[in-house]
């Protein structure tokens, strides 16, 4: 009787893959990348399609402010309050990155985790709840803003960001998949770990030498994590179902 | 400190669905919408196969995950135990829906007088209060009673405060062996389900 959840579709999914990656994206410029304002741009732009994505798949569009009411215990609230802070420190960056954008790195970081604390909080999901996803879901952001990033240099310090990126979201998901076993994140998580880590680290170790190749090392990473997101979503999202840890005996009454 | 609470004998329910149509018609629910929902559950393999029929909606949980997740704070859980749902403040984000382990909440744009937010069983909370004031009790009095349980043509279910040692819902649980459903979730469910009598 397991029911796989309808609720959130691709506009959902759209919020924890640009969002993330536009986040990431945020922490490898500041980290990396500080002296060019596009990669912050890119980033801002991502976060807000991300979020749009999801205001259109609200039933009540006119009443969106009202996801701000409870930071006491709704992660959404709290990334919506971070996301307000992002755009305020992106947008500041954007005249002045010193010290606004270290701050808006750090704000991006606040709001992957945020993400990856609102899957964790579905409780009616198991391949949501489990504690890993948070880790899985904040690296997969690391990782594919990195990646994104690789767009606009390929310098050392991105390069070694990158690979480290890659690293730990390769741990994350070993660590999630043995919590959270899933049919349906086999194939992208097979993706992940040979073609989005294996493969992309190969390429992004030729990248030290030619810039192209890097470029395809984050194409690879940022392709598959993406992917690896959007199923968890939309198709590894089942409600764990109805049980019964005893049956009636009947005929006692 | 009174607690509502639900009990479904699993001895006693025939599968019959009226507890379902009589929710329905009560709180005009759309198409696909079923607040008191009953399961026709299998369980084993031929021949030994047996059948139990389980009705499930909201548990109105002691801890209620779709609370803690509501970003606009339109769910809320009231003194009585009762988790309600503020129609005009929900935003239909759903979220609560992906919270509760119990399929219990639905949002429908065919919801007429509710379209696009969530919405979920209120153990007939109208009922309840309009029957309080009026001086009845709830789960004796049928007009302060959810209409489910009137329905019932088994007296499978059963409704009262689970914190009156002298009512039904206490003497119930007292004569018979129960269980509530995800208990290991820790949102502590009020709707407890009867399997034999005690030992």
């Amino acid at each position: 009787m397991n029911w796989l959840q309808k609720h959130w579709d691709q506009r959902a999914a759209l919020n924890f893959m640009l969002g993330g990656a536009g986040a990431g994206l945020m922490i490898a410029a500041a980290l990396a990348y500080p002296q060019d304002r596009a990669p912050v741009l890119l980033s801002l732009v991502l976060v807000a399609t991300g979020l749009g994505a999801v205001w259109l798949e609200i039933g009540k569009k006119l009443r969106a402010l009202n996801v701000f009411i409870n930071p006491f215990t709704s992660w959404m609230t709290r990334e919506s309050f971070v996301a307000a802070l992002l755009f305020s420190f992106g947008a500041a960056a954007i005249v002045k990155p010193q010290p606004f954008l270290p701050l808006a790195a750090l704000t991006a970081l606040a709001f992957v985790y945020c993400q990856g604390r609102i899957l964790r909080a579905s409780t009616g999901i198991p391949a949501w709840r489990a504690p890993q996803v948070v880790l899985l879901i904040a690296s997969t952001a690391l990782a594919e803003g990195a990646a994104l990033c690789l767009l606009f240099t390929t310098a050392p310090l991105l390069l070694n960001w990158f690979a480290l990126a890659l690293v730990l979201r390769a741990i994350a998901w070993s660590r999630y998949r043995a919590a959270a076993p899933s049919a349906a994140l086999e194939a992208p998580g097979k993706a992940l770990v040979q073609l989005g880590t294996v493969g992309a680290l190969l390429l992004a170790l030729a990248g030290y030498w030619v810039p192209a190749a890097a470029q395809l090392a984050g194409a690879a990473a940022l392709a598959t994590g993406l992917w690896l997101k959007f199923v968890l979503v939309t198709r590894a999202a089942f409600n764990q179902g109805y049980a019964l840890p005893h049956l009636p005996v009947r005929g006692t009454r | 400190m009174t607690r509502w609470a639900m009990v479904a004998d699993l001895r006693r329910c025939v599968g019959c669905q009226t507890c379902t149509a009589a929710c329905k018609q009560t709180n005009d629910t759309p198409p696909g919408v079923q607040w008191r929902r009953v399961l026709d559950m299998e369980v084993g393999e031929y021949p030994e196969v047996k059948r139990a029929f389980v009705p499930v909606g909201c548990m109105h949980c002691d801890d209620p995950p779709c609370m803690h997740v509501c970003p606009s704070t339109a769910t809320k859980k009231r003194a009585d135990g009762i988790v309600t749902i503020d129609y005009d403040l929900c935003i239909g984000c759903a979220y609560c829906a992906l919270a509760c382990p119990y399929q219990a909440r639905y949002k429908s744009s065919e919801d007429a007088r509710r379209p696009d937010v969530a919405t979920k069983c209120t153990f007939c909370v109208e009922r309840i209060d309009a029957g309080l004031a009026q001086g009845l009790k709830p789960g004796v009095d049928p007009e302060a009673t959810p209409a489910c349980v009137n329905s019932c043509i088994a007296q499978a279910l059963h409704f009262g405060d689970v914190e009156d040692p002298q009512g039904n819902i206490s003497q119930l649980l007292a004569g018979n062996q129960h269980f509530r459903m995800h208990e290991e979730l820790g949102t502590g469910p009020r709707f407890y389900y009867l399997w034999d009598k005690a030992p």
